[in-house]
């Protein structure tokens, strides 16, 4: 008898167990490594007693077949803007409920207005860090051949003449043909945007000029490579850049990295959070967007990550090391120069896809 | 009764392997050939037709109608995939042909060292799996680069004064695939080398055979399916290898996994990746087919004419 009542005891502590999970409250976040403070998350769920599950992925080709294909389960992810706005034209997103979301208005109408490029009216993305593509470089190396002081530009990329001082000592470019092609745009005095097949070919005989100099095209290599110092030049993400700043210094092996936004204007990318059409807990997932759109989250989220986030109201609590970085928050006459490219249509794609091929294997 | 039993349970047993083929190999093969034969679009998934099995046979044949081989006539079109398979094929070819250099002493040894070492030596051979592939792959990066510790080691010893270039060129992705490939190869020669019957090379020297003629008349021929099978376990994956070439290599090789992964991810173009993944399974699958009705017929052939 008293198995059979221990039993019963057992069973239903395991019913009552499976019933507190179901009204347990989780939001599922699907997010890039290190891009939040942990202790953000606890905050949040002391605050609302809503349980994080935060999973990592490290390049939005990952995020976008996993939500092409559907059914991921998450709430809440942080693609990159460009991705994003294909992946909304797909039908991927739900449109955001503004009415449970009163905190959008601590937000930077400058970044809130960039982001509408990809994400019309804002209606289904709430930004969330924002960069620069722009020049990382070795501090030591530049200064030799460059000059004392001077800050790199697009034209160590793009200059045969100035690339080639760079050869030897190595120059990395990542592996974004969005990315380099619309700066190779820029660079030449046309517009980013541009999708004529003449400006392209422009575009190619530029790339195809300054090819020889560039040792390797990828996309993460880099952040690695500036940081032990194997090479000179990297063109990639300003939060690559800084992240292999920090490991230099942390290495504290002699090698110096810094971060230039080029002088000639630079392309912002801007990584927005966004709820999956078949996300299971819609609620949650606005609380949580609400919630890190509080100035004083949104101030902690930038203090960690040391980006610079889509908050206004967060700069007047934030702390002035990450504000004053210039790397991180580029003064008033450069940040007037930064400009958006939205993604390409599919023939665009294509034809950019086989001309930077082209370019980097000769075939 | 006994013997109907044991009858139905060797059909069973027959049965798990082809199960397995059907679930993990043609299943997937064919979900793979019907992208490959849609056309791509913005939507979820990104291309269409899409076959809704709720929506009736009508709606089910007006879709199998949209699909065609459109895809295929265009990477005929484009020298691109063509000479991506090629370069591929050609890497993975010296890359198999180096490794199968490397990997026979080193299983002819093993099988020839006493038997209570064999065991050890095997296990030093599956070591390194122990260790995540990836990071040994990243490892190579440090040993191969200008200043790395290949280079630091032959600048000392004086046999180099400048600093060799050796990562992101073909010779690192040789070097990566040979290491990585290096047990697959390994483990097949030592099995058939150590099951060989020793008497036949001493018959062999005994009847005036130099020890170089008796290796390469008996010991190689008698070797020869471990050859086979551990040219085959490394050429087949090296032919679609993403990892090592985009590591340790050159942004300049062009390999087919790097033709894959521009169309999926940079195109966004699930149907024409699709079709470069058939045709690479075709150009692996119907060789390896051929080979072994050949090889099976000449055994019938040789065993009737006994």
């Amino acid at each position: 008898m008293s198995v059979k009542a221990a039993l019963l005891a057992t069973l239903l502590a395991a019913a009552s167990a499976g019933l507190a999970q179901a009204q347990e409250r989780v939001v599922n976040i699907y997010n890039w490594s290190d891009y939040i403070d942990p202790a953000i998350l606890e905050a949040f769920t002391k605050e609302t007693g809503i349980k994080t599950v935060y999973d990592v992925y490290d390049s939005n080709e990952i995020l976008e077949n996993k939500m092409l294909t559907g059914g991921s389960g998450y709430d809440i992810v942080v693609p990159t803007a460009d991705f994003m706005a294909r992946q909304i034209a797909a039908g991927v997103y739900q449109p955001l409920d503004k009415a449970k979301l009163p905190n959008l208005s601590n937000m930077w109408d400058e970044i809130m207005k960039r982001a509408a490029q990809y994400d019309p009216g804002n209606k289904y993305a709430v930004p969330y860090m924002w960069g620069t593509d722009g020049i990382g470089y070795n501090v030591k190396k530049v200064n030799e051949i460059l000059g004392e002081g001077k800050r790199p530009g697009l034209e160590v990329i793009f200059d045969p003449a100035v690339a080639a001082k760079f050869k030897d000592c190595g120059i990395y470019v990542f592996d974004s043909p969005r990315d380099v092609m619309g700066a190779a745009l820029h660079y030449l005095g046309l517009s980013p945007e541009s999708k004529s097949p003449d400006d392209l070919a422009k575009v190619e005989a530029l790339l195809t000029a300054t090819r020889p100099n560039i040792r390797k095209f990828h996309s993460s290599e880099y952040i690695s490579a500036l940081a032990n110092g194997d090479i000179c030049i990297a063109m990639g993400y300003s939060g690559d850049m800084l992240q292999a700043r920090n490991r230099a210094a942390e290495a504290n092996a002699g090698v110096e990295v810094d971060y230039s936004i080029p002088s000639q204007g630079a392309q912002v990318w801007i990584d927005s959070m966004v709820i999956p059409k078949d996300a299971p807990h819609v609620e949650e997932a606005h609380i949580f967007l609400n919630y890190m759109m509080r100035p004083d989250v949104a101030a902690k989220a930038s203090e960690y990550v040391f980006y610079a986030n889509a908050n206004k109201a967060s700069q007047a609590v934030m702390s002035k090391e990450v504000l004053e970085d210039p790397a991180v928050y580029p003064d008033a006459e450069l940040f007037a120069k930064l400009y958006t490219v939205t993604a390409w249509d599919a023939k665009t794609q294509r034809l950019a896809t086989r001309i930077w091929t082209k370019v980097i294997t000769g075939q | 009764m006994q013997r109907a039993i044991s009858a139905v349970t060797r059909r069973l047993v027959i049965l798990i392997p082809y199960g397995w083929l059907l679930f993990f190999f043609l299943i997937p093969f064919l979900i793979v050939l019907r992208i490959s034969m849609s056309t791509s679009a913005v939507a979820m998934p990104p291309y269409t037709p899409v076959f809704d099995w709720s929506e009736g046979w009508a709606r089910i044949r007006s879709a199998l109608s949209e699909l065609s081989f459109d895809n295929y006539v265009w990477l005929a079109g484009d020298p691109l995939y063509l000479n991506a398979y090629l370069s591929s094929l050609w890497i993975a070819l010296v890359s198999t042909a180096l490794t199968l250099l490397i990997a026979y002493p080193m299983a002819y040894g093993m099988a020839k060292a006493p038997t209570t070492l064999r065991p050890t030596l095997v296990m030093l051979v599956i070591l390194p799996f122990w260790t995540s592939f990836l990071i040994r792959v990243y490892a190579w990066i440090g040993i191969l680069k200008p200043e790395g510790l290949f280079n630091q080691f032959l600048l000392s010893m004086g046999v180099i004064r400048e600093p060799l270039i050796i990562l992101n060129t073909n010779w690192a992705i040789y070097i990566g695939i040979v290491y990585c490939y290096l047990p697959f190869m390994v483990l097949p020669l030592y099995s058939a080398l150590e099951k060989m019957d020793h008497s036949l090379t001493e018959a062999a020297l005994d009847l005036g055979c130099t020890p170089i003629q008796a290796f390469w008349r008996v010991t190689f021929p008698l070797s020869l399916p471990g050859v086979i099978a551990g040219c085959l376990l490394v050429f087949i994956p090296a032919v679609g290898e993403f990892v090592i070439p985009d590591l340790l290599g050159g942004s300049e090789t062009l390999m087919i996994g790097r033709t894959l992964w521009n169309e999926f991810n940079g195109n966004r173009d699930w149907p024409v990746s699709s079709a470069v993944a058939v045709v690479l399974l075709l150009l692996l699958v119907v060789p390896i087919m051929l080979f072994q009705t050949a090889q099976a017929r000449a055994e019938r052939a040789e065993r009737e004419g006994r």
